[in-house]
């Protein structure tokens, strides 16, 4: 199984999470700007996250196999204060580096003016800069603001393609399937959507335009949820080939609109396997090319 | 010299419980006509930042006496369903009886419809904010 997550926060994450995401497949990720648990007061303090995004978090991933990029954006909730909001001045020369492959995450929080006018402005980014752009749901009132994000998109005159939004449920899926946008789900332990509630949706609605990721930052999330989610679709009948498809080809089909994924195995790395090698054989799952070397000093 | 003296640089150098203690603050001061209008916009300012928090401590006091008497009905209403998320009884929520309307009620009923489509119970506090019973579901929206 090869797997792309198009949505983790390998920031907040350990080494151990990284050995163990190479053992089940995961062999590239895109790594979303967010907030850090605790609001941030200052621009710099967003600049100097981005280039720990396109820095070191890039060198960290790599030295276990994995092909790390990034998007940069200010967050939703950091919107809302005006001492963070001139960042968005900063965005466009991040936006001009070969590590970020898009925009985000963007979106609602509370739905306020100021979300509004950031979630415009990331969305006209997008347009200018040619790159896909990842959008939040909020969670306390999701379907209206799924609803009014859609409305947004299509003012701005953004492609529905170059947009996923993220974080649906079985109440937000079939709005943005019909806006022609990308559909995110992120496989939580107990919350936002499990493994088997995703076989279901995919089984419902099929495969195409469906981004899987595990979303997992500091709060009690699982990096291996993709992974496990591959496991529950194979277990529901599901053939190697269509996990292939959500978990690897969908998000590379749409971060590559942005030119620049580098999907070439690390040196000293290999390939994940194949999707027919173990066609059937859900017991190697992840097993066949899990050693990880040794990770130099120097890393650390 | 006010209660809410330098309340807003108490708030913005202290810790989590330098914060409460800032917002508790205001709480007391709520109906007592002891904040100025300036002091007011600035709890308001903390108060929404604090609201943007995922420390349940800070969100619950936040949503006390003052959002209740001062805060508009869109934070609000985002306040008291951030503390259904958090699982916070809604005991902490000043004025909930009074400040309820058909929006919360509306946002209540499409949690709840998300809950029920994911498999998941829908808890009591969440129930308790749903439109009455005979009421349309649709009203509100």
């Amino acid at each position: 199984m090869r797997i792309f997550d198009p949505h983790i926060h390998m920031s907040s994450r350990t080494t151990d999470d990284y050995e163990a995401m190479y053992a089940a497949g995961v062999r590239a990720l895109v790594e979303p700007s967010f907030w850090l648990g605790q609001p941030r007061t200052s621009v710099g303090s967003f600049v100097d996250y981005f280039d720990a995004l396109t820095g070191w978090e890039r060198f960290r991933a790599s030295q276990f196999g994995i092909r790390h990029h990034c998007a940069v954006a200010l967050n939703p909730k950091e919107a809302n204060d005006a001492r963070c909001r001139e960042v968005l001045a900063e965005l466009p020369r991040f936006l001009r580096r070969e590590s970020v492959v898009a925009i985000g995450e963007t979106g609602y929080d509370s739905m306020t003016a100021e979300e509004d006018e950031v979630l415009e402005a990331h969305l006209a980014l997008g347009v200018e800069h040619r790159l896909p752009v990842i959008v939040h749901t909020p969670h306390r009132d999701k379907k209206y603001g799924t609803r009014r994000t859609l409305e947004v998109i299509a003012e701005s005159g953004i492609e529905p393609g170059l947009v996923v939004l993220d974080h649906l449920n079985e109440v937000t899926i079939e709005m943005v399937k019909e806006s022609g946008a990308w559909m995110g789900f992120s496989i939580y332990p107990d919350t936002k959507m499990d493994p088997h509630r995703m076989v279901a949706l995919l089984q419902r609605y099929g495969t195409e335009r469906v981004l899987v990721n595990s979303a997992a930052d500091w709060g009690r999330s699982d990096p291996l949820l993709t992974a496990k989610t591959g496991a529950a679709m194979l277990d529901a009948g599901f053939d190697a080939a269509d996990v292939d498809r959500v978990l690897w080809q969908n998000p590379v089909e749409f971060f590559a609109q942005s030119g620049r994924l580098d999907l070439t195995p690390l040196p000293g790395f290999a390939l994940a396997n194949a999707p027919e090698t173990f066609s059937g054989n859900s017991v190697r799952r992840g097993g066949a090319d899990a050693t990880v070397p040794a990770v130099p000093e120097a890393a650390r | 010299m006010t209660a809410t003296d330098g309340m807003e640089a108490r708030y913005r150098d202290g810790d989590t419980e330098q914060r409460i203690a800032v917002l508790e603050d205001l709480n007391r001061h709520a109906y007592d006509g002891a904040l100025a209008d300036d002091e007011r916009e600035a709890g308001l300012g903390l108060v929404r930042d604090a609201l943007r928090a995922n420390d349940p401590r800070l969100v619950s006091a936040a949503m006390g006496a003052f959002a209740g008497r001062h805060l508009g009905d869109h934070d609000w209403r985002h306040g008291v369903m951030k503390l259904v998320f958090m699982e916070v009884p809604l005991t902490t929520v000043d004025r909930l009886v009074d400040r309820r309307d058909a929006e919360l009620s509306r946002m209540a009923a499409d949690l709840a419809e998300e809950r029920e489509a994911a498999g998941r119970p829908v808890p009591d506090d969440l129930r308790s904010l749903l439109p009455p019973v005979g009421a349309a579901r649709e009203e509100g929206r």
